[in-house]
């Protein structure tokens, strides 16, 4: 279990994230939404040990993050940053089995090498395992470093805007296979997102932020209605349903 | 290209290498232990071979670890001020030490290249725009700031002279006696190797890096200090070969990608072809006299630099 205690984090002198408590439930998948400058992403990059908080704690295990020993955080928490920048020429199977590098620290054993076939089968990469990052489209590359992460094997995963930059098919794609990592092998996925539709649809909790400081945290089924939206986003949010899921449709909504 | 291709054409190019020269050897010399040219081919030749693969390899591998270090496909020692620095510590052991020995020179040498380029590694930390060709521009001026003070400083001391024997890049004086300290290099290289899968993982980025429980700024700081012990350990017995960390790692990242512990091996033998090639048409072009190794490298190393810069500006992003 991870649990977020008075977590605040101050850049300069003005606050991105104030005193922000939440629990994390094991197995479930949990967003984080807001508008821009919530303090999300700062908030996932604290519970991952990217970045150091001011003051409060984040506990795994009822254990501080920070008394972990690298190796073995790696092997239950991972975080994947938007990574589409990045320029390494490492082929699909190279960059899967990095996943494995806080067990083998680079030599693979049998054992990984079979974690390292399941995740590219996972992922339907299979046919691509062998081509070059730089030969990838946005959608496949979102899926080769997802690959890496459920290679990593770890309880957790964390996943900062995972759908920036893709198209609807692909996002669809991504969240039912984030859908999956949770109902089949019961991974714990934490993750931002700006499309409050796919929060919507995919989530088991919603934890809402706002300048920095904590809205609302509950099952989807209580944020997602119009008067919690409007407090979050300060927009008029109505809300339909289609077929069991609820849609907010805020395009043509006065602001 | 297959690693045992290179293999093949860096024995044939050293055979070459040990029979070329201003005194003609052949084999059958060698039969004869006592004979001149016998001599001549273990206190000359031998070294001589022996300075071009090490510096040859090392180079090439120092150029690979920096470019994966800072994220830059054209940083290498000599667009990121390494050798500029490694320069100036020559100078100021010089200044210092009325009669500096040469293990003092080492020292000094050793430590600047290692600040310098700890130093420009913070300054790509600090500057927000971090384009592929605008990041060693800034490398490049640097690296002229350091050398314009070792000059400033060359000229007050009247240790010009001095210097410029320290620019040029030549294995022409190279003999038994004035080149083991590239020996040094050799466990840097082997360190190099062994460290290759962090050094791949720390290329992608610390984030990245520390998911998977690197410690990054350990990774980092070693990756420096490998680079600043091959460096000075070319500087002071070769001098400075440019381009050879620039275009040997990014013509293998070309064809064999950026997996360090698969490019490894590659870099070090196309380093070690690349610097034979250069060194055998130094010595035949103007027979019996020679060009240093430096011009070659610099005329050939610019051509295929600029048609890479040209061709490959989408690749190196």
């Amino acid at each position: 279990m991870i649990e977020i205690k008075g977590l605040t984090k101050q850049f300069g002198k003005k606050p991105v994230v104030e005193d922000v408590t939440v629990t994390i439930e094991p197995g479930t998948i949990t967003s984080f939404i807001g508008p821009n400058g919530a303090g999300k992403s700062t908030l996932l990059s604290m519970v991952s040990r990217l970045l150091e908080a001011d003051t409060g704690e984040v506990l795994l295990d009822q254990n501080n993050v920070k008394k972990w020993k690298s190796s073995d955080f790696a092997k239950r928490v991972s975080i994947l940053k938007q990574a589409n920048y990045l320029n390494v020429r490492l082929t699909v199977r190279e960059l899967v089995s990095f996943g494995r590098y806080p067990y083998s620290k680079g030599r693979l054993s049998a054992a990984d090498e079979k974690f390292v076939d399941q995740a590219i089968e996972y992922m339907n990469l299979a046919d691509m395992e062998n081509k070059y990052l730089d030969e990838l489209s946005g959608g496949q590359k979102q899926r080769a470093f997802i690959a890496m992460v459920i290679a990593q094997d770890t309880d957790y995963i964390l996943l900062d805007e995972p759908l920036n930059n893709l198209d609807m098919k692909h996002s669809v794609q991504i969240m039912k296979i984030l859908r999956k990592l949770v109902d089949e092998l019961g991974k714990t996925v934490v993750i931002v997102l700006h499309d409050i539709n796919f929060a919507s649809v995919y989530s088991d909790r919603i934890v809402a932020l706002k300048d920095g400081r904590l809205m609302k945290n509950g099952p989807t089924s209580e944020i997602i209605n119009s008067d919690v939206l409007r407090e979050i986003y300060d927009m008029e949010i109505p809300i339909q349903e289609q077929n069991g899921c609820r849609i907010c449709v805020y395009f043509n909504s006065h602001t | 290209m297959r690693l045992w291709m290179l293999g093949i054409a860096a024995i044939v190019l050293s055979f070459i290498s040990l029979f070329i020269g201003a005194i003609n050897i052949t084999p059958m010399d060698l039969l004869d232990w006592e004979s001149d040219e016998t001599h001549i081919f273990l206190i000359s030749r031998i070294p001589r071979l022996m300075a071009i693969i090490l510096a040859g390899a090392g180079m090439s591998i120092a150029g690979l670890i920096m470019q994966s270090l800072s994220r830059n496909k054209f940083v290498s020692p000599t667009t990121a001020g390494t050798l500029d620095a490694a320069k100036l510590g020559i100078l100021i052991s010089m200044l210092f030490f009325t009669n500096v020995t040469y293990t003092q020179q080492v020292i000094f040498s050793f430590a600047f290249a290692l600040a310098g380029t700890f130093l420009f590694m913070q300054i790509l930390d600090r500057i927000k725009f971090k384009d592929v060709i605008f990041v060693p521009l800034i490398g490049i001026m640097y690296g002229n700031i350091l050398s314009s003070i070792t000059t400033f400083l060359g000229y007050e001391a009247d240790l010009l002279q001095n210097l410029s024997s320290w620019l040029m890049g030549s294995f022409t004086l190279i003999i038994a006696g004035r080149y083991e300290l590239l020996y040094v290099s050799i466990p840097a290289i082997v360190l190099a190797y062994i460290y290759a899968n962090k050094f791949t993982v720390a290329g992608m980025g610390e984030d990245f890096a520390r998911n998977l429980g690197l410690s990054y700024k350990l990774v980092l700081n070693i990756g420096l200090v490998l680079v600043a012990v091959i460096s000075t350990t070319v500087v002071l017995t070769v001098g400075v070969i440019p381009f050879l960390g620039l275009i040997v790692p990014n013509i293998v990242s070309l064809y064999l990608g950026d997996n360090l512990r698969k490019t490894i091996p590659h870099t070090a033998v196309l380093g070690i072809v690349f610097l034979l090639i250069c060194d055998i048409l130094g010595r035949i072009i103007i027979h019996p006299y020679e060009i240093p190794v430096n011009v070659t490298v610099a005329v050939i190393g610019s051509a295929i630099f600029l048609t890479m810069l040209l061709r490959g500006r989408a690749y190196a992003k």
